[in-house]
């Protein structure tokens, strides 16, 4: 039922750049274009833009002119947060930093200190960390696809199939680190706790069901004459413009430029694994969500071989302090290939418990800065198709 | 458990008999002149009556529907399975306060519901819902049927219009856009009944699908011509009634509520309640004119309203069912949809109803045979070459990814 | 075929919704409060202060260190130390409060405490009216039992008991090795 918040279309910036009652935030380049053009503000109460999200768009009909972005309704100060905290007491602020995938958050931030202190890690730790991390991407990629076909009207019947298998998942994260989703599971030099009795079974039973879901959701989607005609052609990204602004993960993988940050950077243990990187050709939305597709499923096999070569032993480097944890003064850059693509963390200490400067790089910023050339061009109704198929999450677009 | 539902449809049938009968006979016993006001009182009260109910029928089933082909249980704790669930909606209705826009056009904002609901009861008065059960018994009804359904469609653009509101405004262009094309392959597919049964009222044409083949009944349906045009006409009723997959002018994912985004308590009770009629509407429709109407399903069984009551809901769950599996399509798509290939199947569609009319004369053994697969071919050739066409010049297939490394 | 995606697509939606009567697997629904779920014994909810035997306020292993106070990344906890009539502060606090509704459940105070007081509950139906009397938990509220413990955690708190038992077990070798030790009589 369609009972959501009206929308007025005479929007005011709550983001406090505005100038009054009707302000205008596109200006227009001539009076003529004042009569022809219509401006909507897919506002931040809106039920398909995946959080509080703004967009201001000049419409001629039906088609986009331009495309502004508006963000910043979610700010909570992370950065600045880090500074004052110390190194441990940051890491439950990273779980809520983009909020579906904690424990690749965790991982990405212990990676950077590790750099930083310079700390090894066990190799038991190392099994956990690669088992979680890709059961993450597993739930992530079902998630967005189900979003994806809630935004293109199919009334949440995928996206209720999708929670079902992210049900499943969430739970086993909850029988290892206690909680859903904001796990704070990852401690520099290896994990918090150990795995409990029986979890390992329970991982290996799901992800031989988990293809069966696959199959199914292949079977809803692939060859769908509705959803060809909806996503393909539209929103393509080429390979140069992708390059040049920074985006990085599916969504450069579609418009077809061969870069996984797990081959390049070897982080972890993954070059023990053998795993194959889709690769897309037109870069229009059909093409981000099929790689998703088949990511999950390159997924499976890395999960297969890590659960049959999971070793026994410490899951923590003992040596390492909890409270006054001082690293030695210096810098580190840490990068994972998260589901969102690549989540990097720059640290710069000063020797002191907290860090000098903590930054983020956040991916859902960074591959939302393309939007508008996306966008021009495309009609009203695909705009959101093509915010979901970039897949952001508010909290790390904003932090 | 046979016999005893063979038993209650043949009890069934005699109580309707009787039924029909204290009717007139109460009637008579009032004067003249009030007799023809007393009638008119009588249906429209049942009517309205009849169609609420399954109106508050059909939203629960539709939730509890959606509900478990989503692995979720629908409501189900207002009343045993949630039965209550409606009245509990519609006292919710009743009692939200009326926000009306302060820019809005305040006539033509209170009036869209009433435009949207009315016209859609009018066209309720012409259908045949058992053999002597036709409220209105037009020579031209089937004509009637659409011109008050049509009248309907100016709601949806009233609503978009006075509700001083962006979103609105394009949910209200989108509307008016698609009832104006999908009324087309609509009108001609329903033709093509017209043009074999040579009547257009709505009784005559039940009437002449009262045939049997052995037990089997003979409605429009089960012959080729019959096939396509009721799958052309259920496309286009979808899309006339603004259902799921063609549900952009309220896209709820797009432009939030469509035309119906300023419309809150009450008047989005109507507007809601105008939809679901309008389903009933066309359903009704297609059960009239290809699924054999008030015709009971095998031969030895009595006809009967409840048979067409049967088939309205059995097609409602066809509705529910659609909705909740296809996503939507998108409006050019929806246009192309209607003009390039809808519209050219129904006029085809014509031909082939006349080339099965007149093969008629067929007789030898096997002649049905080969009427039905020339009849077949020349419609779903042209089908499925159009269908190819269409795919391909948008480049749309499936594809095959390469992997790096 | 033109239509062969559509038709699979509605081939999948009839099998849930047949399959939503009698399999488990596509009915998943559970129907809360009548139907709770077992949580997985690591759960963790808020926090929660243990005590040995049955006096909640003698038993409770809490010194008062604030070490936790100070770990805290959003800063909930408030202690105050005990101190007696002199002025010499007592191995006991005074007050211990957790504000819960800016607790993230973080587990970091569980992590840093030097002597296993306070673990993480499970409790989550804390729902109140009112903002401040009801989610600043106090140290009666937070107190409870190490059977408690036991039920929640089983493999946790049985840890927790051997490492006790042998923190004891090692005190009281080290006290009677000093004790034995006394000096010598005064010659």
């Amino acid at each position: 039922m369609a009972d959501i918040g009206m929308e007025s279309a005479v929007g005011i910036s709550a983001a406090g750049d505005g100038a009054g009652p009707g302000y205008r935030l596109l200006a227009k380049e001539s009076p003529e274009e004042e009569g022809r053009f219509l401006e909507i503000s897919m506002g931040p109460q809106h039920p398909s833009t995946h959080g509080v999200f703004r967009m201001d768009v000049l419409l001629d009909g039906e088609t986009v002119v331009r495309l502004k972005p508006v963000f910043g309704y979610l700010h909570r100060n992370h950065e600045k947060i880090a500074e004052g905290t110390t190194y441990l007491g940051s890491m439950p602020y990273t779980d809520r930093l983009d909020y579906f995938n904690s424990m690749t958050n965790n991982w990405a931030y212990a990676l950077a200190v590790e750099k930083l202190a310079g700390i090894s890690v066990p190799e038991r730790a190392e099994y956990i960390r690669v088992i979680t991390a890709e059961m993450t991407r597993l739930q992530n990629h079902a998630t967005l696809m189900g979003f994806l076909l809630q935004d293109l009207g199919a009334m949440g019947t995928p996206l209720m199939y999708a929670f079902r298998e992210r049900e499943k998942i969430l739970d086993l994260f909850e029988a290892v680190s206690g909680s859903r989703m904001m796990c704070n599971y990852m401690r520099f030099g290896g994990c918090r706790v150990d795995l409990p009795s029986g979890w390992l079974e329970e991982t290996v039973r799901l992800v031989d069901e988990f293809p069966g879901f696959l199959d199914e959701f292949e079977a809803l989607l692939a060859e769908n004459e509705i959803l060809m005609a909806r996503l393909q052609g539209v929103g393509v990204l080429s390979a140069a413009l992708a390059v040049n602004a920074g985006v990085t993960g599916p969504m450069l993988r579609a418009s077809g430029v061969n870069y996984d940050i797990r081959k390049v950077d070897h982080y972890g243990i993954y070059d023990r694994f053998k795993f194959r990187v889709p690769l897309g050709a037109h870069g229009d939305c059909y093409d981000r969500l099929m790689l998703r597709l088949l990511e999950m499923r390159e997924s499976i096999k890395i999960l297969k071989q890590a659960l049959k070569q999971i070793p026994s032993g410490p899951v923590i480097d003992p040596k390492v302090k909890i409270r006054n944890f001082k690293p030695k003064p210096g810098e580190a850059y840490g990068r994972i290939e998260g589901p969102k693509w690549e989540l990097g963390f720059y640290l710069m200490s000063d020797g002191s418990a907290s860090p000098y400067r903590y930054r983020v790089r956040p991916p859902s910023l960074i591959n939302l800065t393309v939007l508008e050339d996306l966008c021009i061009g495309q009609k009203v109704a695909d705009v959101v198709v093509i915010l979901g198929s970039v897949d952001i999450v508010l909290g790390e677009v904003d932090r | 458990m046979i016999n005893t539902g063979l038993a209650a449809i043949f009890l069934w049938a005699g109580l309707e008999q009787g039924l029909g009968k204290l009717l007139d006979h109460g009637l008579s016993l009032l004067p003249p002149a009030w007799r023809t006001w007393a009638t008119i009182v009588v249906l429209v009260g049942v009517m309205l009556g009849v169609f609420a109910s399954l109106f508050a029928l059909s939203t629960l089933l539709e939730r509890k529907g959606l509900g478990r082909m989503q692995n979720r249980l629908g409501p189900n704790r207002v009343g045993p399975y949630g039965l209550l669930q409606p009245v509990a909606d519609g006292i919710k209705m009743l009692t939200k306060e009326d926000i009306v826009p302060r820019g809005a056009d305040g006539v033509v904002h209170f009036l869209a519901p009433l435009v949207l609901f009315a016209p859609l009861t009018l066209s309720f008065a012409v259908l045949p819902y058992g053999r002597h059960w036709v409220p209105l018994n037009l020579d031209a009804g089937l004509l009637f049927f659409f011109a008050a359904g049509s009248a309907s469609e100016l709601a949806a653009f009233m609503a978009g219009w006075s509700s001083r509101n962006k979103y609105s405004m394009l949910g209200g262009m989108r509307a008016i856009a698609q009832m104006i094309s999908f009324e087309m392959p609509l009108v001609v597919a329903s033709l093509s009944v017209v043009m074999i049964s040579g009547t257009m009222s709505l009784a005559a044409i039940v009437e002449r699908q009262e045939a049997w083949l052995w037990i089997f009944p003979k409605w429009n349906v089960f012959t080729p011509w019959g096939l396509a045009g009721f799958g052309l006409f259920i496309v286009a009723a979808m899309a006339e009634t603004n259902r799921s997959p063609f549900d952009l002018p309220e896209g709820e994912s797009e432009i939030i509520g469509g035309f119906m985004t300023e419309y809150s308590g009450f008047k989005y009770a109507v507007f809601f309640m105008g939809e679901y009629f309008g389903m009933f509407a066309v359903s009704g429709l297609a059960v009239t004119l290809f699924l054999g109407g008030w015709n009971a399903p095998l031969s030895f069984l009595p006809a009967s309203f409840l048979w067409f009551f049967a088939k309205l809901m059995a097609l409602v769950l066809v509705f529910i069912w659609v909705r909740g599996t296809l996503p939507r399509v998108r409006v050019d798509q929806l246009m192309n949809l209607a003009w390039k290939y809808l519209f050219p199947m129904t006029l085809l569609n014509l031909f082939v109803a006349a080339l099965w009319h007149y093969t008629a004369v067929w007789r030898a053994p096997g002649g049905l045979a080969l009427r039905w697969v020339l009849c077949f071919a020349a419609i779903a050739v042209p089908c499925a070459v159009l269908a190819r066409a269409m795919m391909r010049s948008h480049k749309w297939a499936p594809r095959v990814y390469r992997f790096g490394d | 075929m033109f239509g062969k995606g559509i038709i699979k697509g509605f081939i999948e939606t009839a099998r849930n919704f047949a399959g939503s009567y009698h399999d488990p697997a596509r009915m998943v629904t559970l129907q809360y409060p009548e139907e709770k779920r077992a949580l997985p014994e690591n759960s963790r909810n808020f926090p929660f202060l243990v005590f040995d035997g049955n006096d909640p306020i003698k038993g409770l292993r809490c010194v008062s260190c604030k070490i936790c106070e100070k770990e805290c990344p959003p800063q909930c906890i408030y202690i105050v130390n005990e101190r007696d009539e002199r002025g010499k502060p007592l191995k006991h606090p005074k007050i211990f409060d957790i504000d819960i509704s800016v607790c993230m459940s973080c587990q970091i105070c569980v992590e840093v405490c030097p002597f296993d007081s306070i673990k993480m509950d499970q409790a989550y139906e804390l729902s109140a009216t009112e903002r401040f009397k009801k989610l600043i938990l106090h140290k009666q509220d937070l107190a409870k039992s190490n059977d408690y413990y036991h039920r929640i955690h089983p493999t946790e708190a049985d840890a927790v008991d051997a490492i006790l038992e042998a923190e004891r077990k090692q005190h009281e070798a080290k006290k009677s090795a000093a004790s034995s030790e006394t000096p010598p009589a005064k010659q």
